[in-house]
């Protein structure tokens, strides 16, 4: 893992670190609903990259594939979860999630 | 030399570095700008990965499309910032010790166990050696041998779409709407309607009131 060569490593330590950064958003942000979806979206980037280099690394492109499925599936999460923002957004006029227990019995 | 590491630690220090201000941005729209600024990053490393199709639907799908929908919920819905930023520096050294914490238990294995037999394929074209583009091969992949998820990732956009608007959509009690099928239906019964109603008893009030005005006018101008 020398400096000047690009290997696969530095591709999975990339993703670590963008990994933890977005796990450490999740502890961060409690109190925000839209920073917690980016910070799953940022998650998902970090994977996807693993996907990517693991794919161009190993010559296979269904790698590449499962990037794909997974950028849809996230963008249909995506779509949901603000929509489901908007609604509580409606309802109760925040958007905290530490007051979304009213389904606790 | 070639200036491709130089190319990967840029664009490697700026992802890291947008990440970071994602995360810590007191601004929801400055998170929001600086999530659109990652996800540039990133394809440009998918880019230098061999992934050119991945790397543009990056940007038109997610830059284009998902940020842009973000963008529109942040400035819509009227956020109180200083709320929320209520508590964050407390709880700022338990998520930086855990963060470190897995950061470096993953790059401890990372770079300890190596990858011995994978070679180094960069700037080429991944399973390209008789096709001229990425693009080709990962079509021939999804339309050939995974056509049917190709089929159940639409249904699932479908579904998403069709969840995300009946959840958003509400019935508006201020509008104005006319069916244009109840207003060609219309009869005159409908609209209006004659009540035959005594004369005497409306009409004698209703004289008497003018004739005792213009009598006081003019009783009063005399």
């Amino acid at each position: 893992m020398s400096a000047l060569h690009i290997g696969l490593s530095h591709y999975l330590v990339l993703a670590a670190l963008l990994f933890v950064t977005a796990v450490v958003g999740i502890f961060l942000n409690r109190k925000n609903i839209i920073t917690l979806l980016m910070c799953i979206e940022l998650m998902l980037l970090a994977v996807n990259t693993n996907f990517v280099a693991f794919s161009s690394y190993l010559h296979d492109l269904h790698g590449q594939v499962f990037v794909f499925f997974i950028l849809t599936v996230a963008a249909a999460e995506a779509a949901i979860g603000l929509a489901i923002l908007v609604l509580i957004f409606r309802n109760r006029s925040e958007i905290s999630p530490e007051g979304l227990n009213t389904l606790k019995g | 030399m070639s200036v491709t590491p130089f190319l990967f630690y840029l664009f490697a220090a700026v992802l890291l570095f947008s990440a970071f201000r994602v995360v810590t941005a007191s601004n929801t729209v400055h998170a929001v700008l600086y999530l659109v600024l990652a996800f540039a990053q990133g394809s440009c490393l998918w880019m230098m990965l061999g992934a050119e199709f991945l790397s543009i639907t990056l940007i038109l799908v997610y830059v284009g499309a998902v940020m842009v929908l973000f963008m529109f919920v942040v400035m819509m819905l009227d956020i109180k910032l200083e709320r929320h930023s209520q508590g964050f520096w407390g709880r700022f050294g338990l998520a930086i010790f855990i963060g470190a914490l897995i950061a470096a238990e993953m790059i401890v294995v990372l770079s300890t166990v190596g990858h011995p037999d994978i070679t180094p394929s960069l700037m080429t074209v991944p399973d390209g050696a008789g096709r001229a583009s990425n693009t080709a091969a990962l079509g021939q992949i999804l339309f050939g041998e995974y056509v049917l998820l190709v089929q159940i990732a639409a249904c699932i956009l479908l579904v998403a779409m069709v969840v995300a608007i009946s959840l958003t959509l509400r019935e508006r009690k201020d509008s104005k709407l006319i069916h244009a099928s109840w207003q060609v239906a219309v009869k005159a019964k409908d609209r209006m309607e004659i009540i035959k109603m005594p004369v005497a008893q409306v009409a004698a009030p209703a004289a008497a009131e003018p004739a005792a005005d213009a009598a006081a006018s003019t009783g009063g101008k005399a």
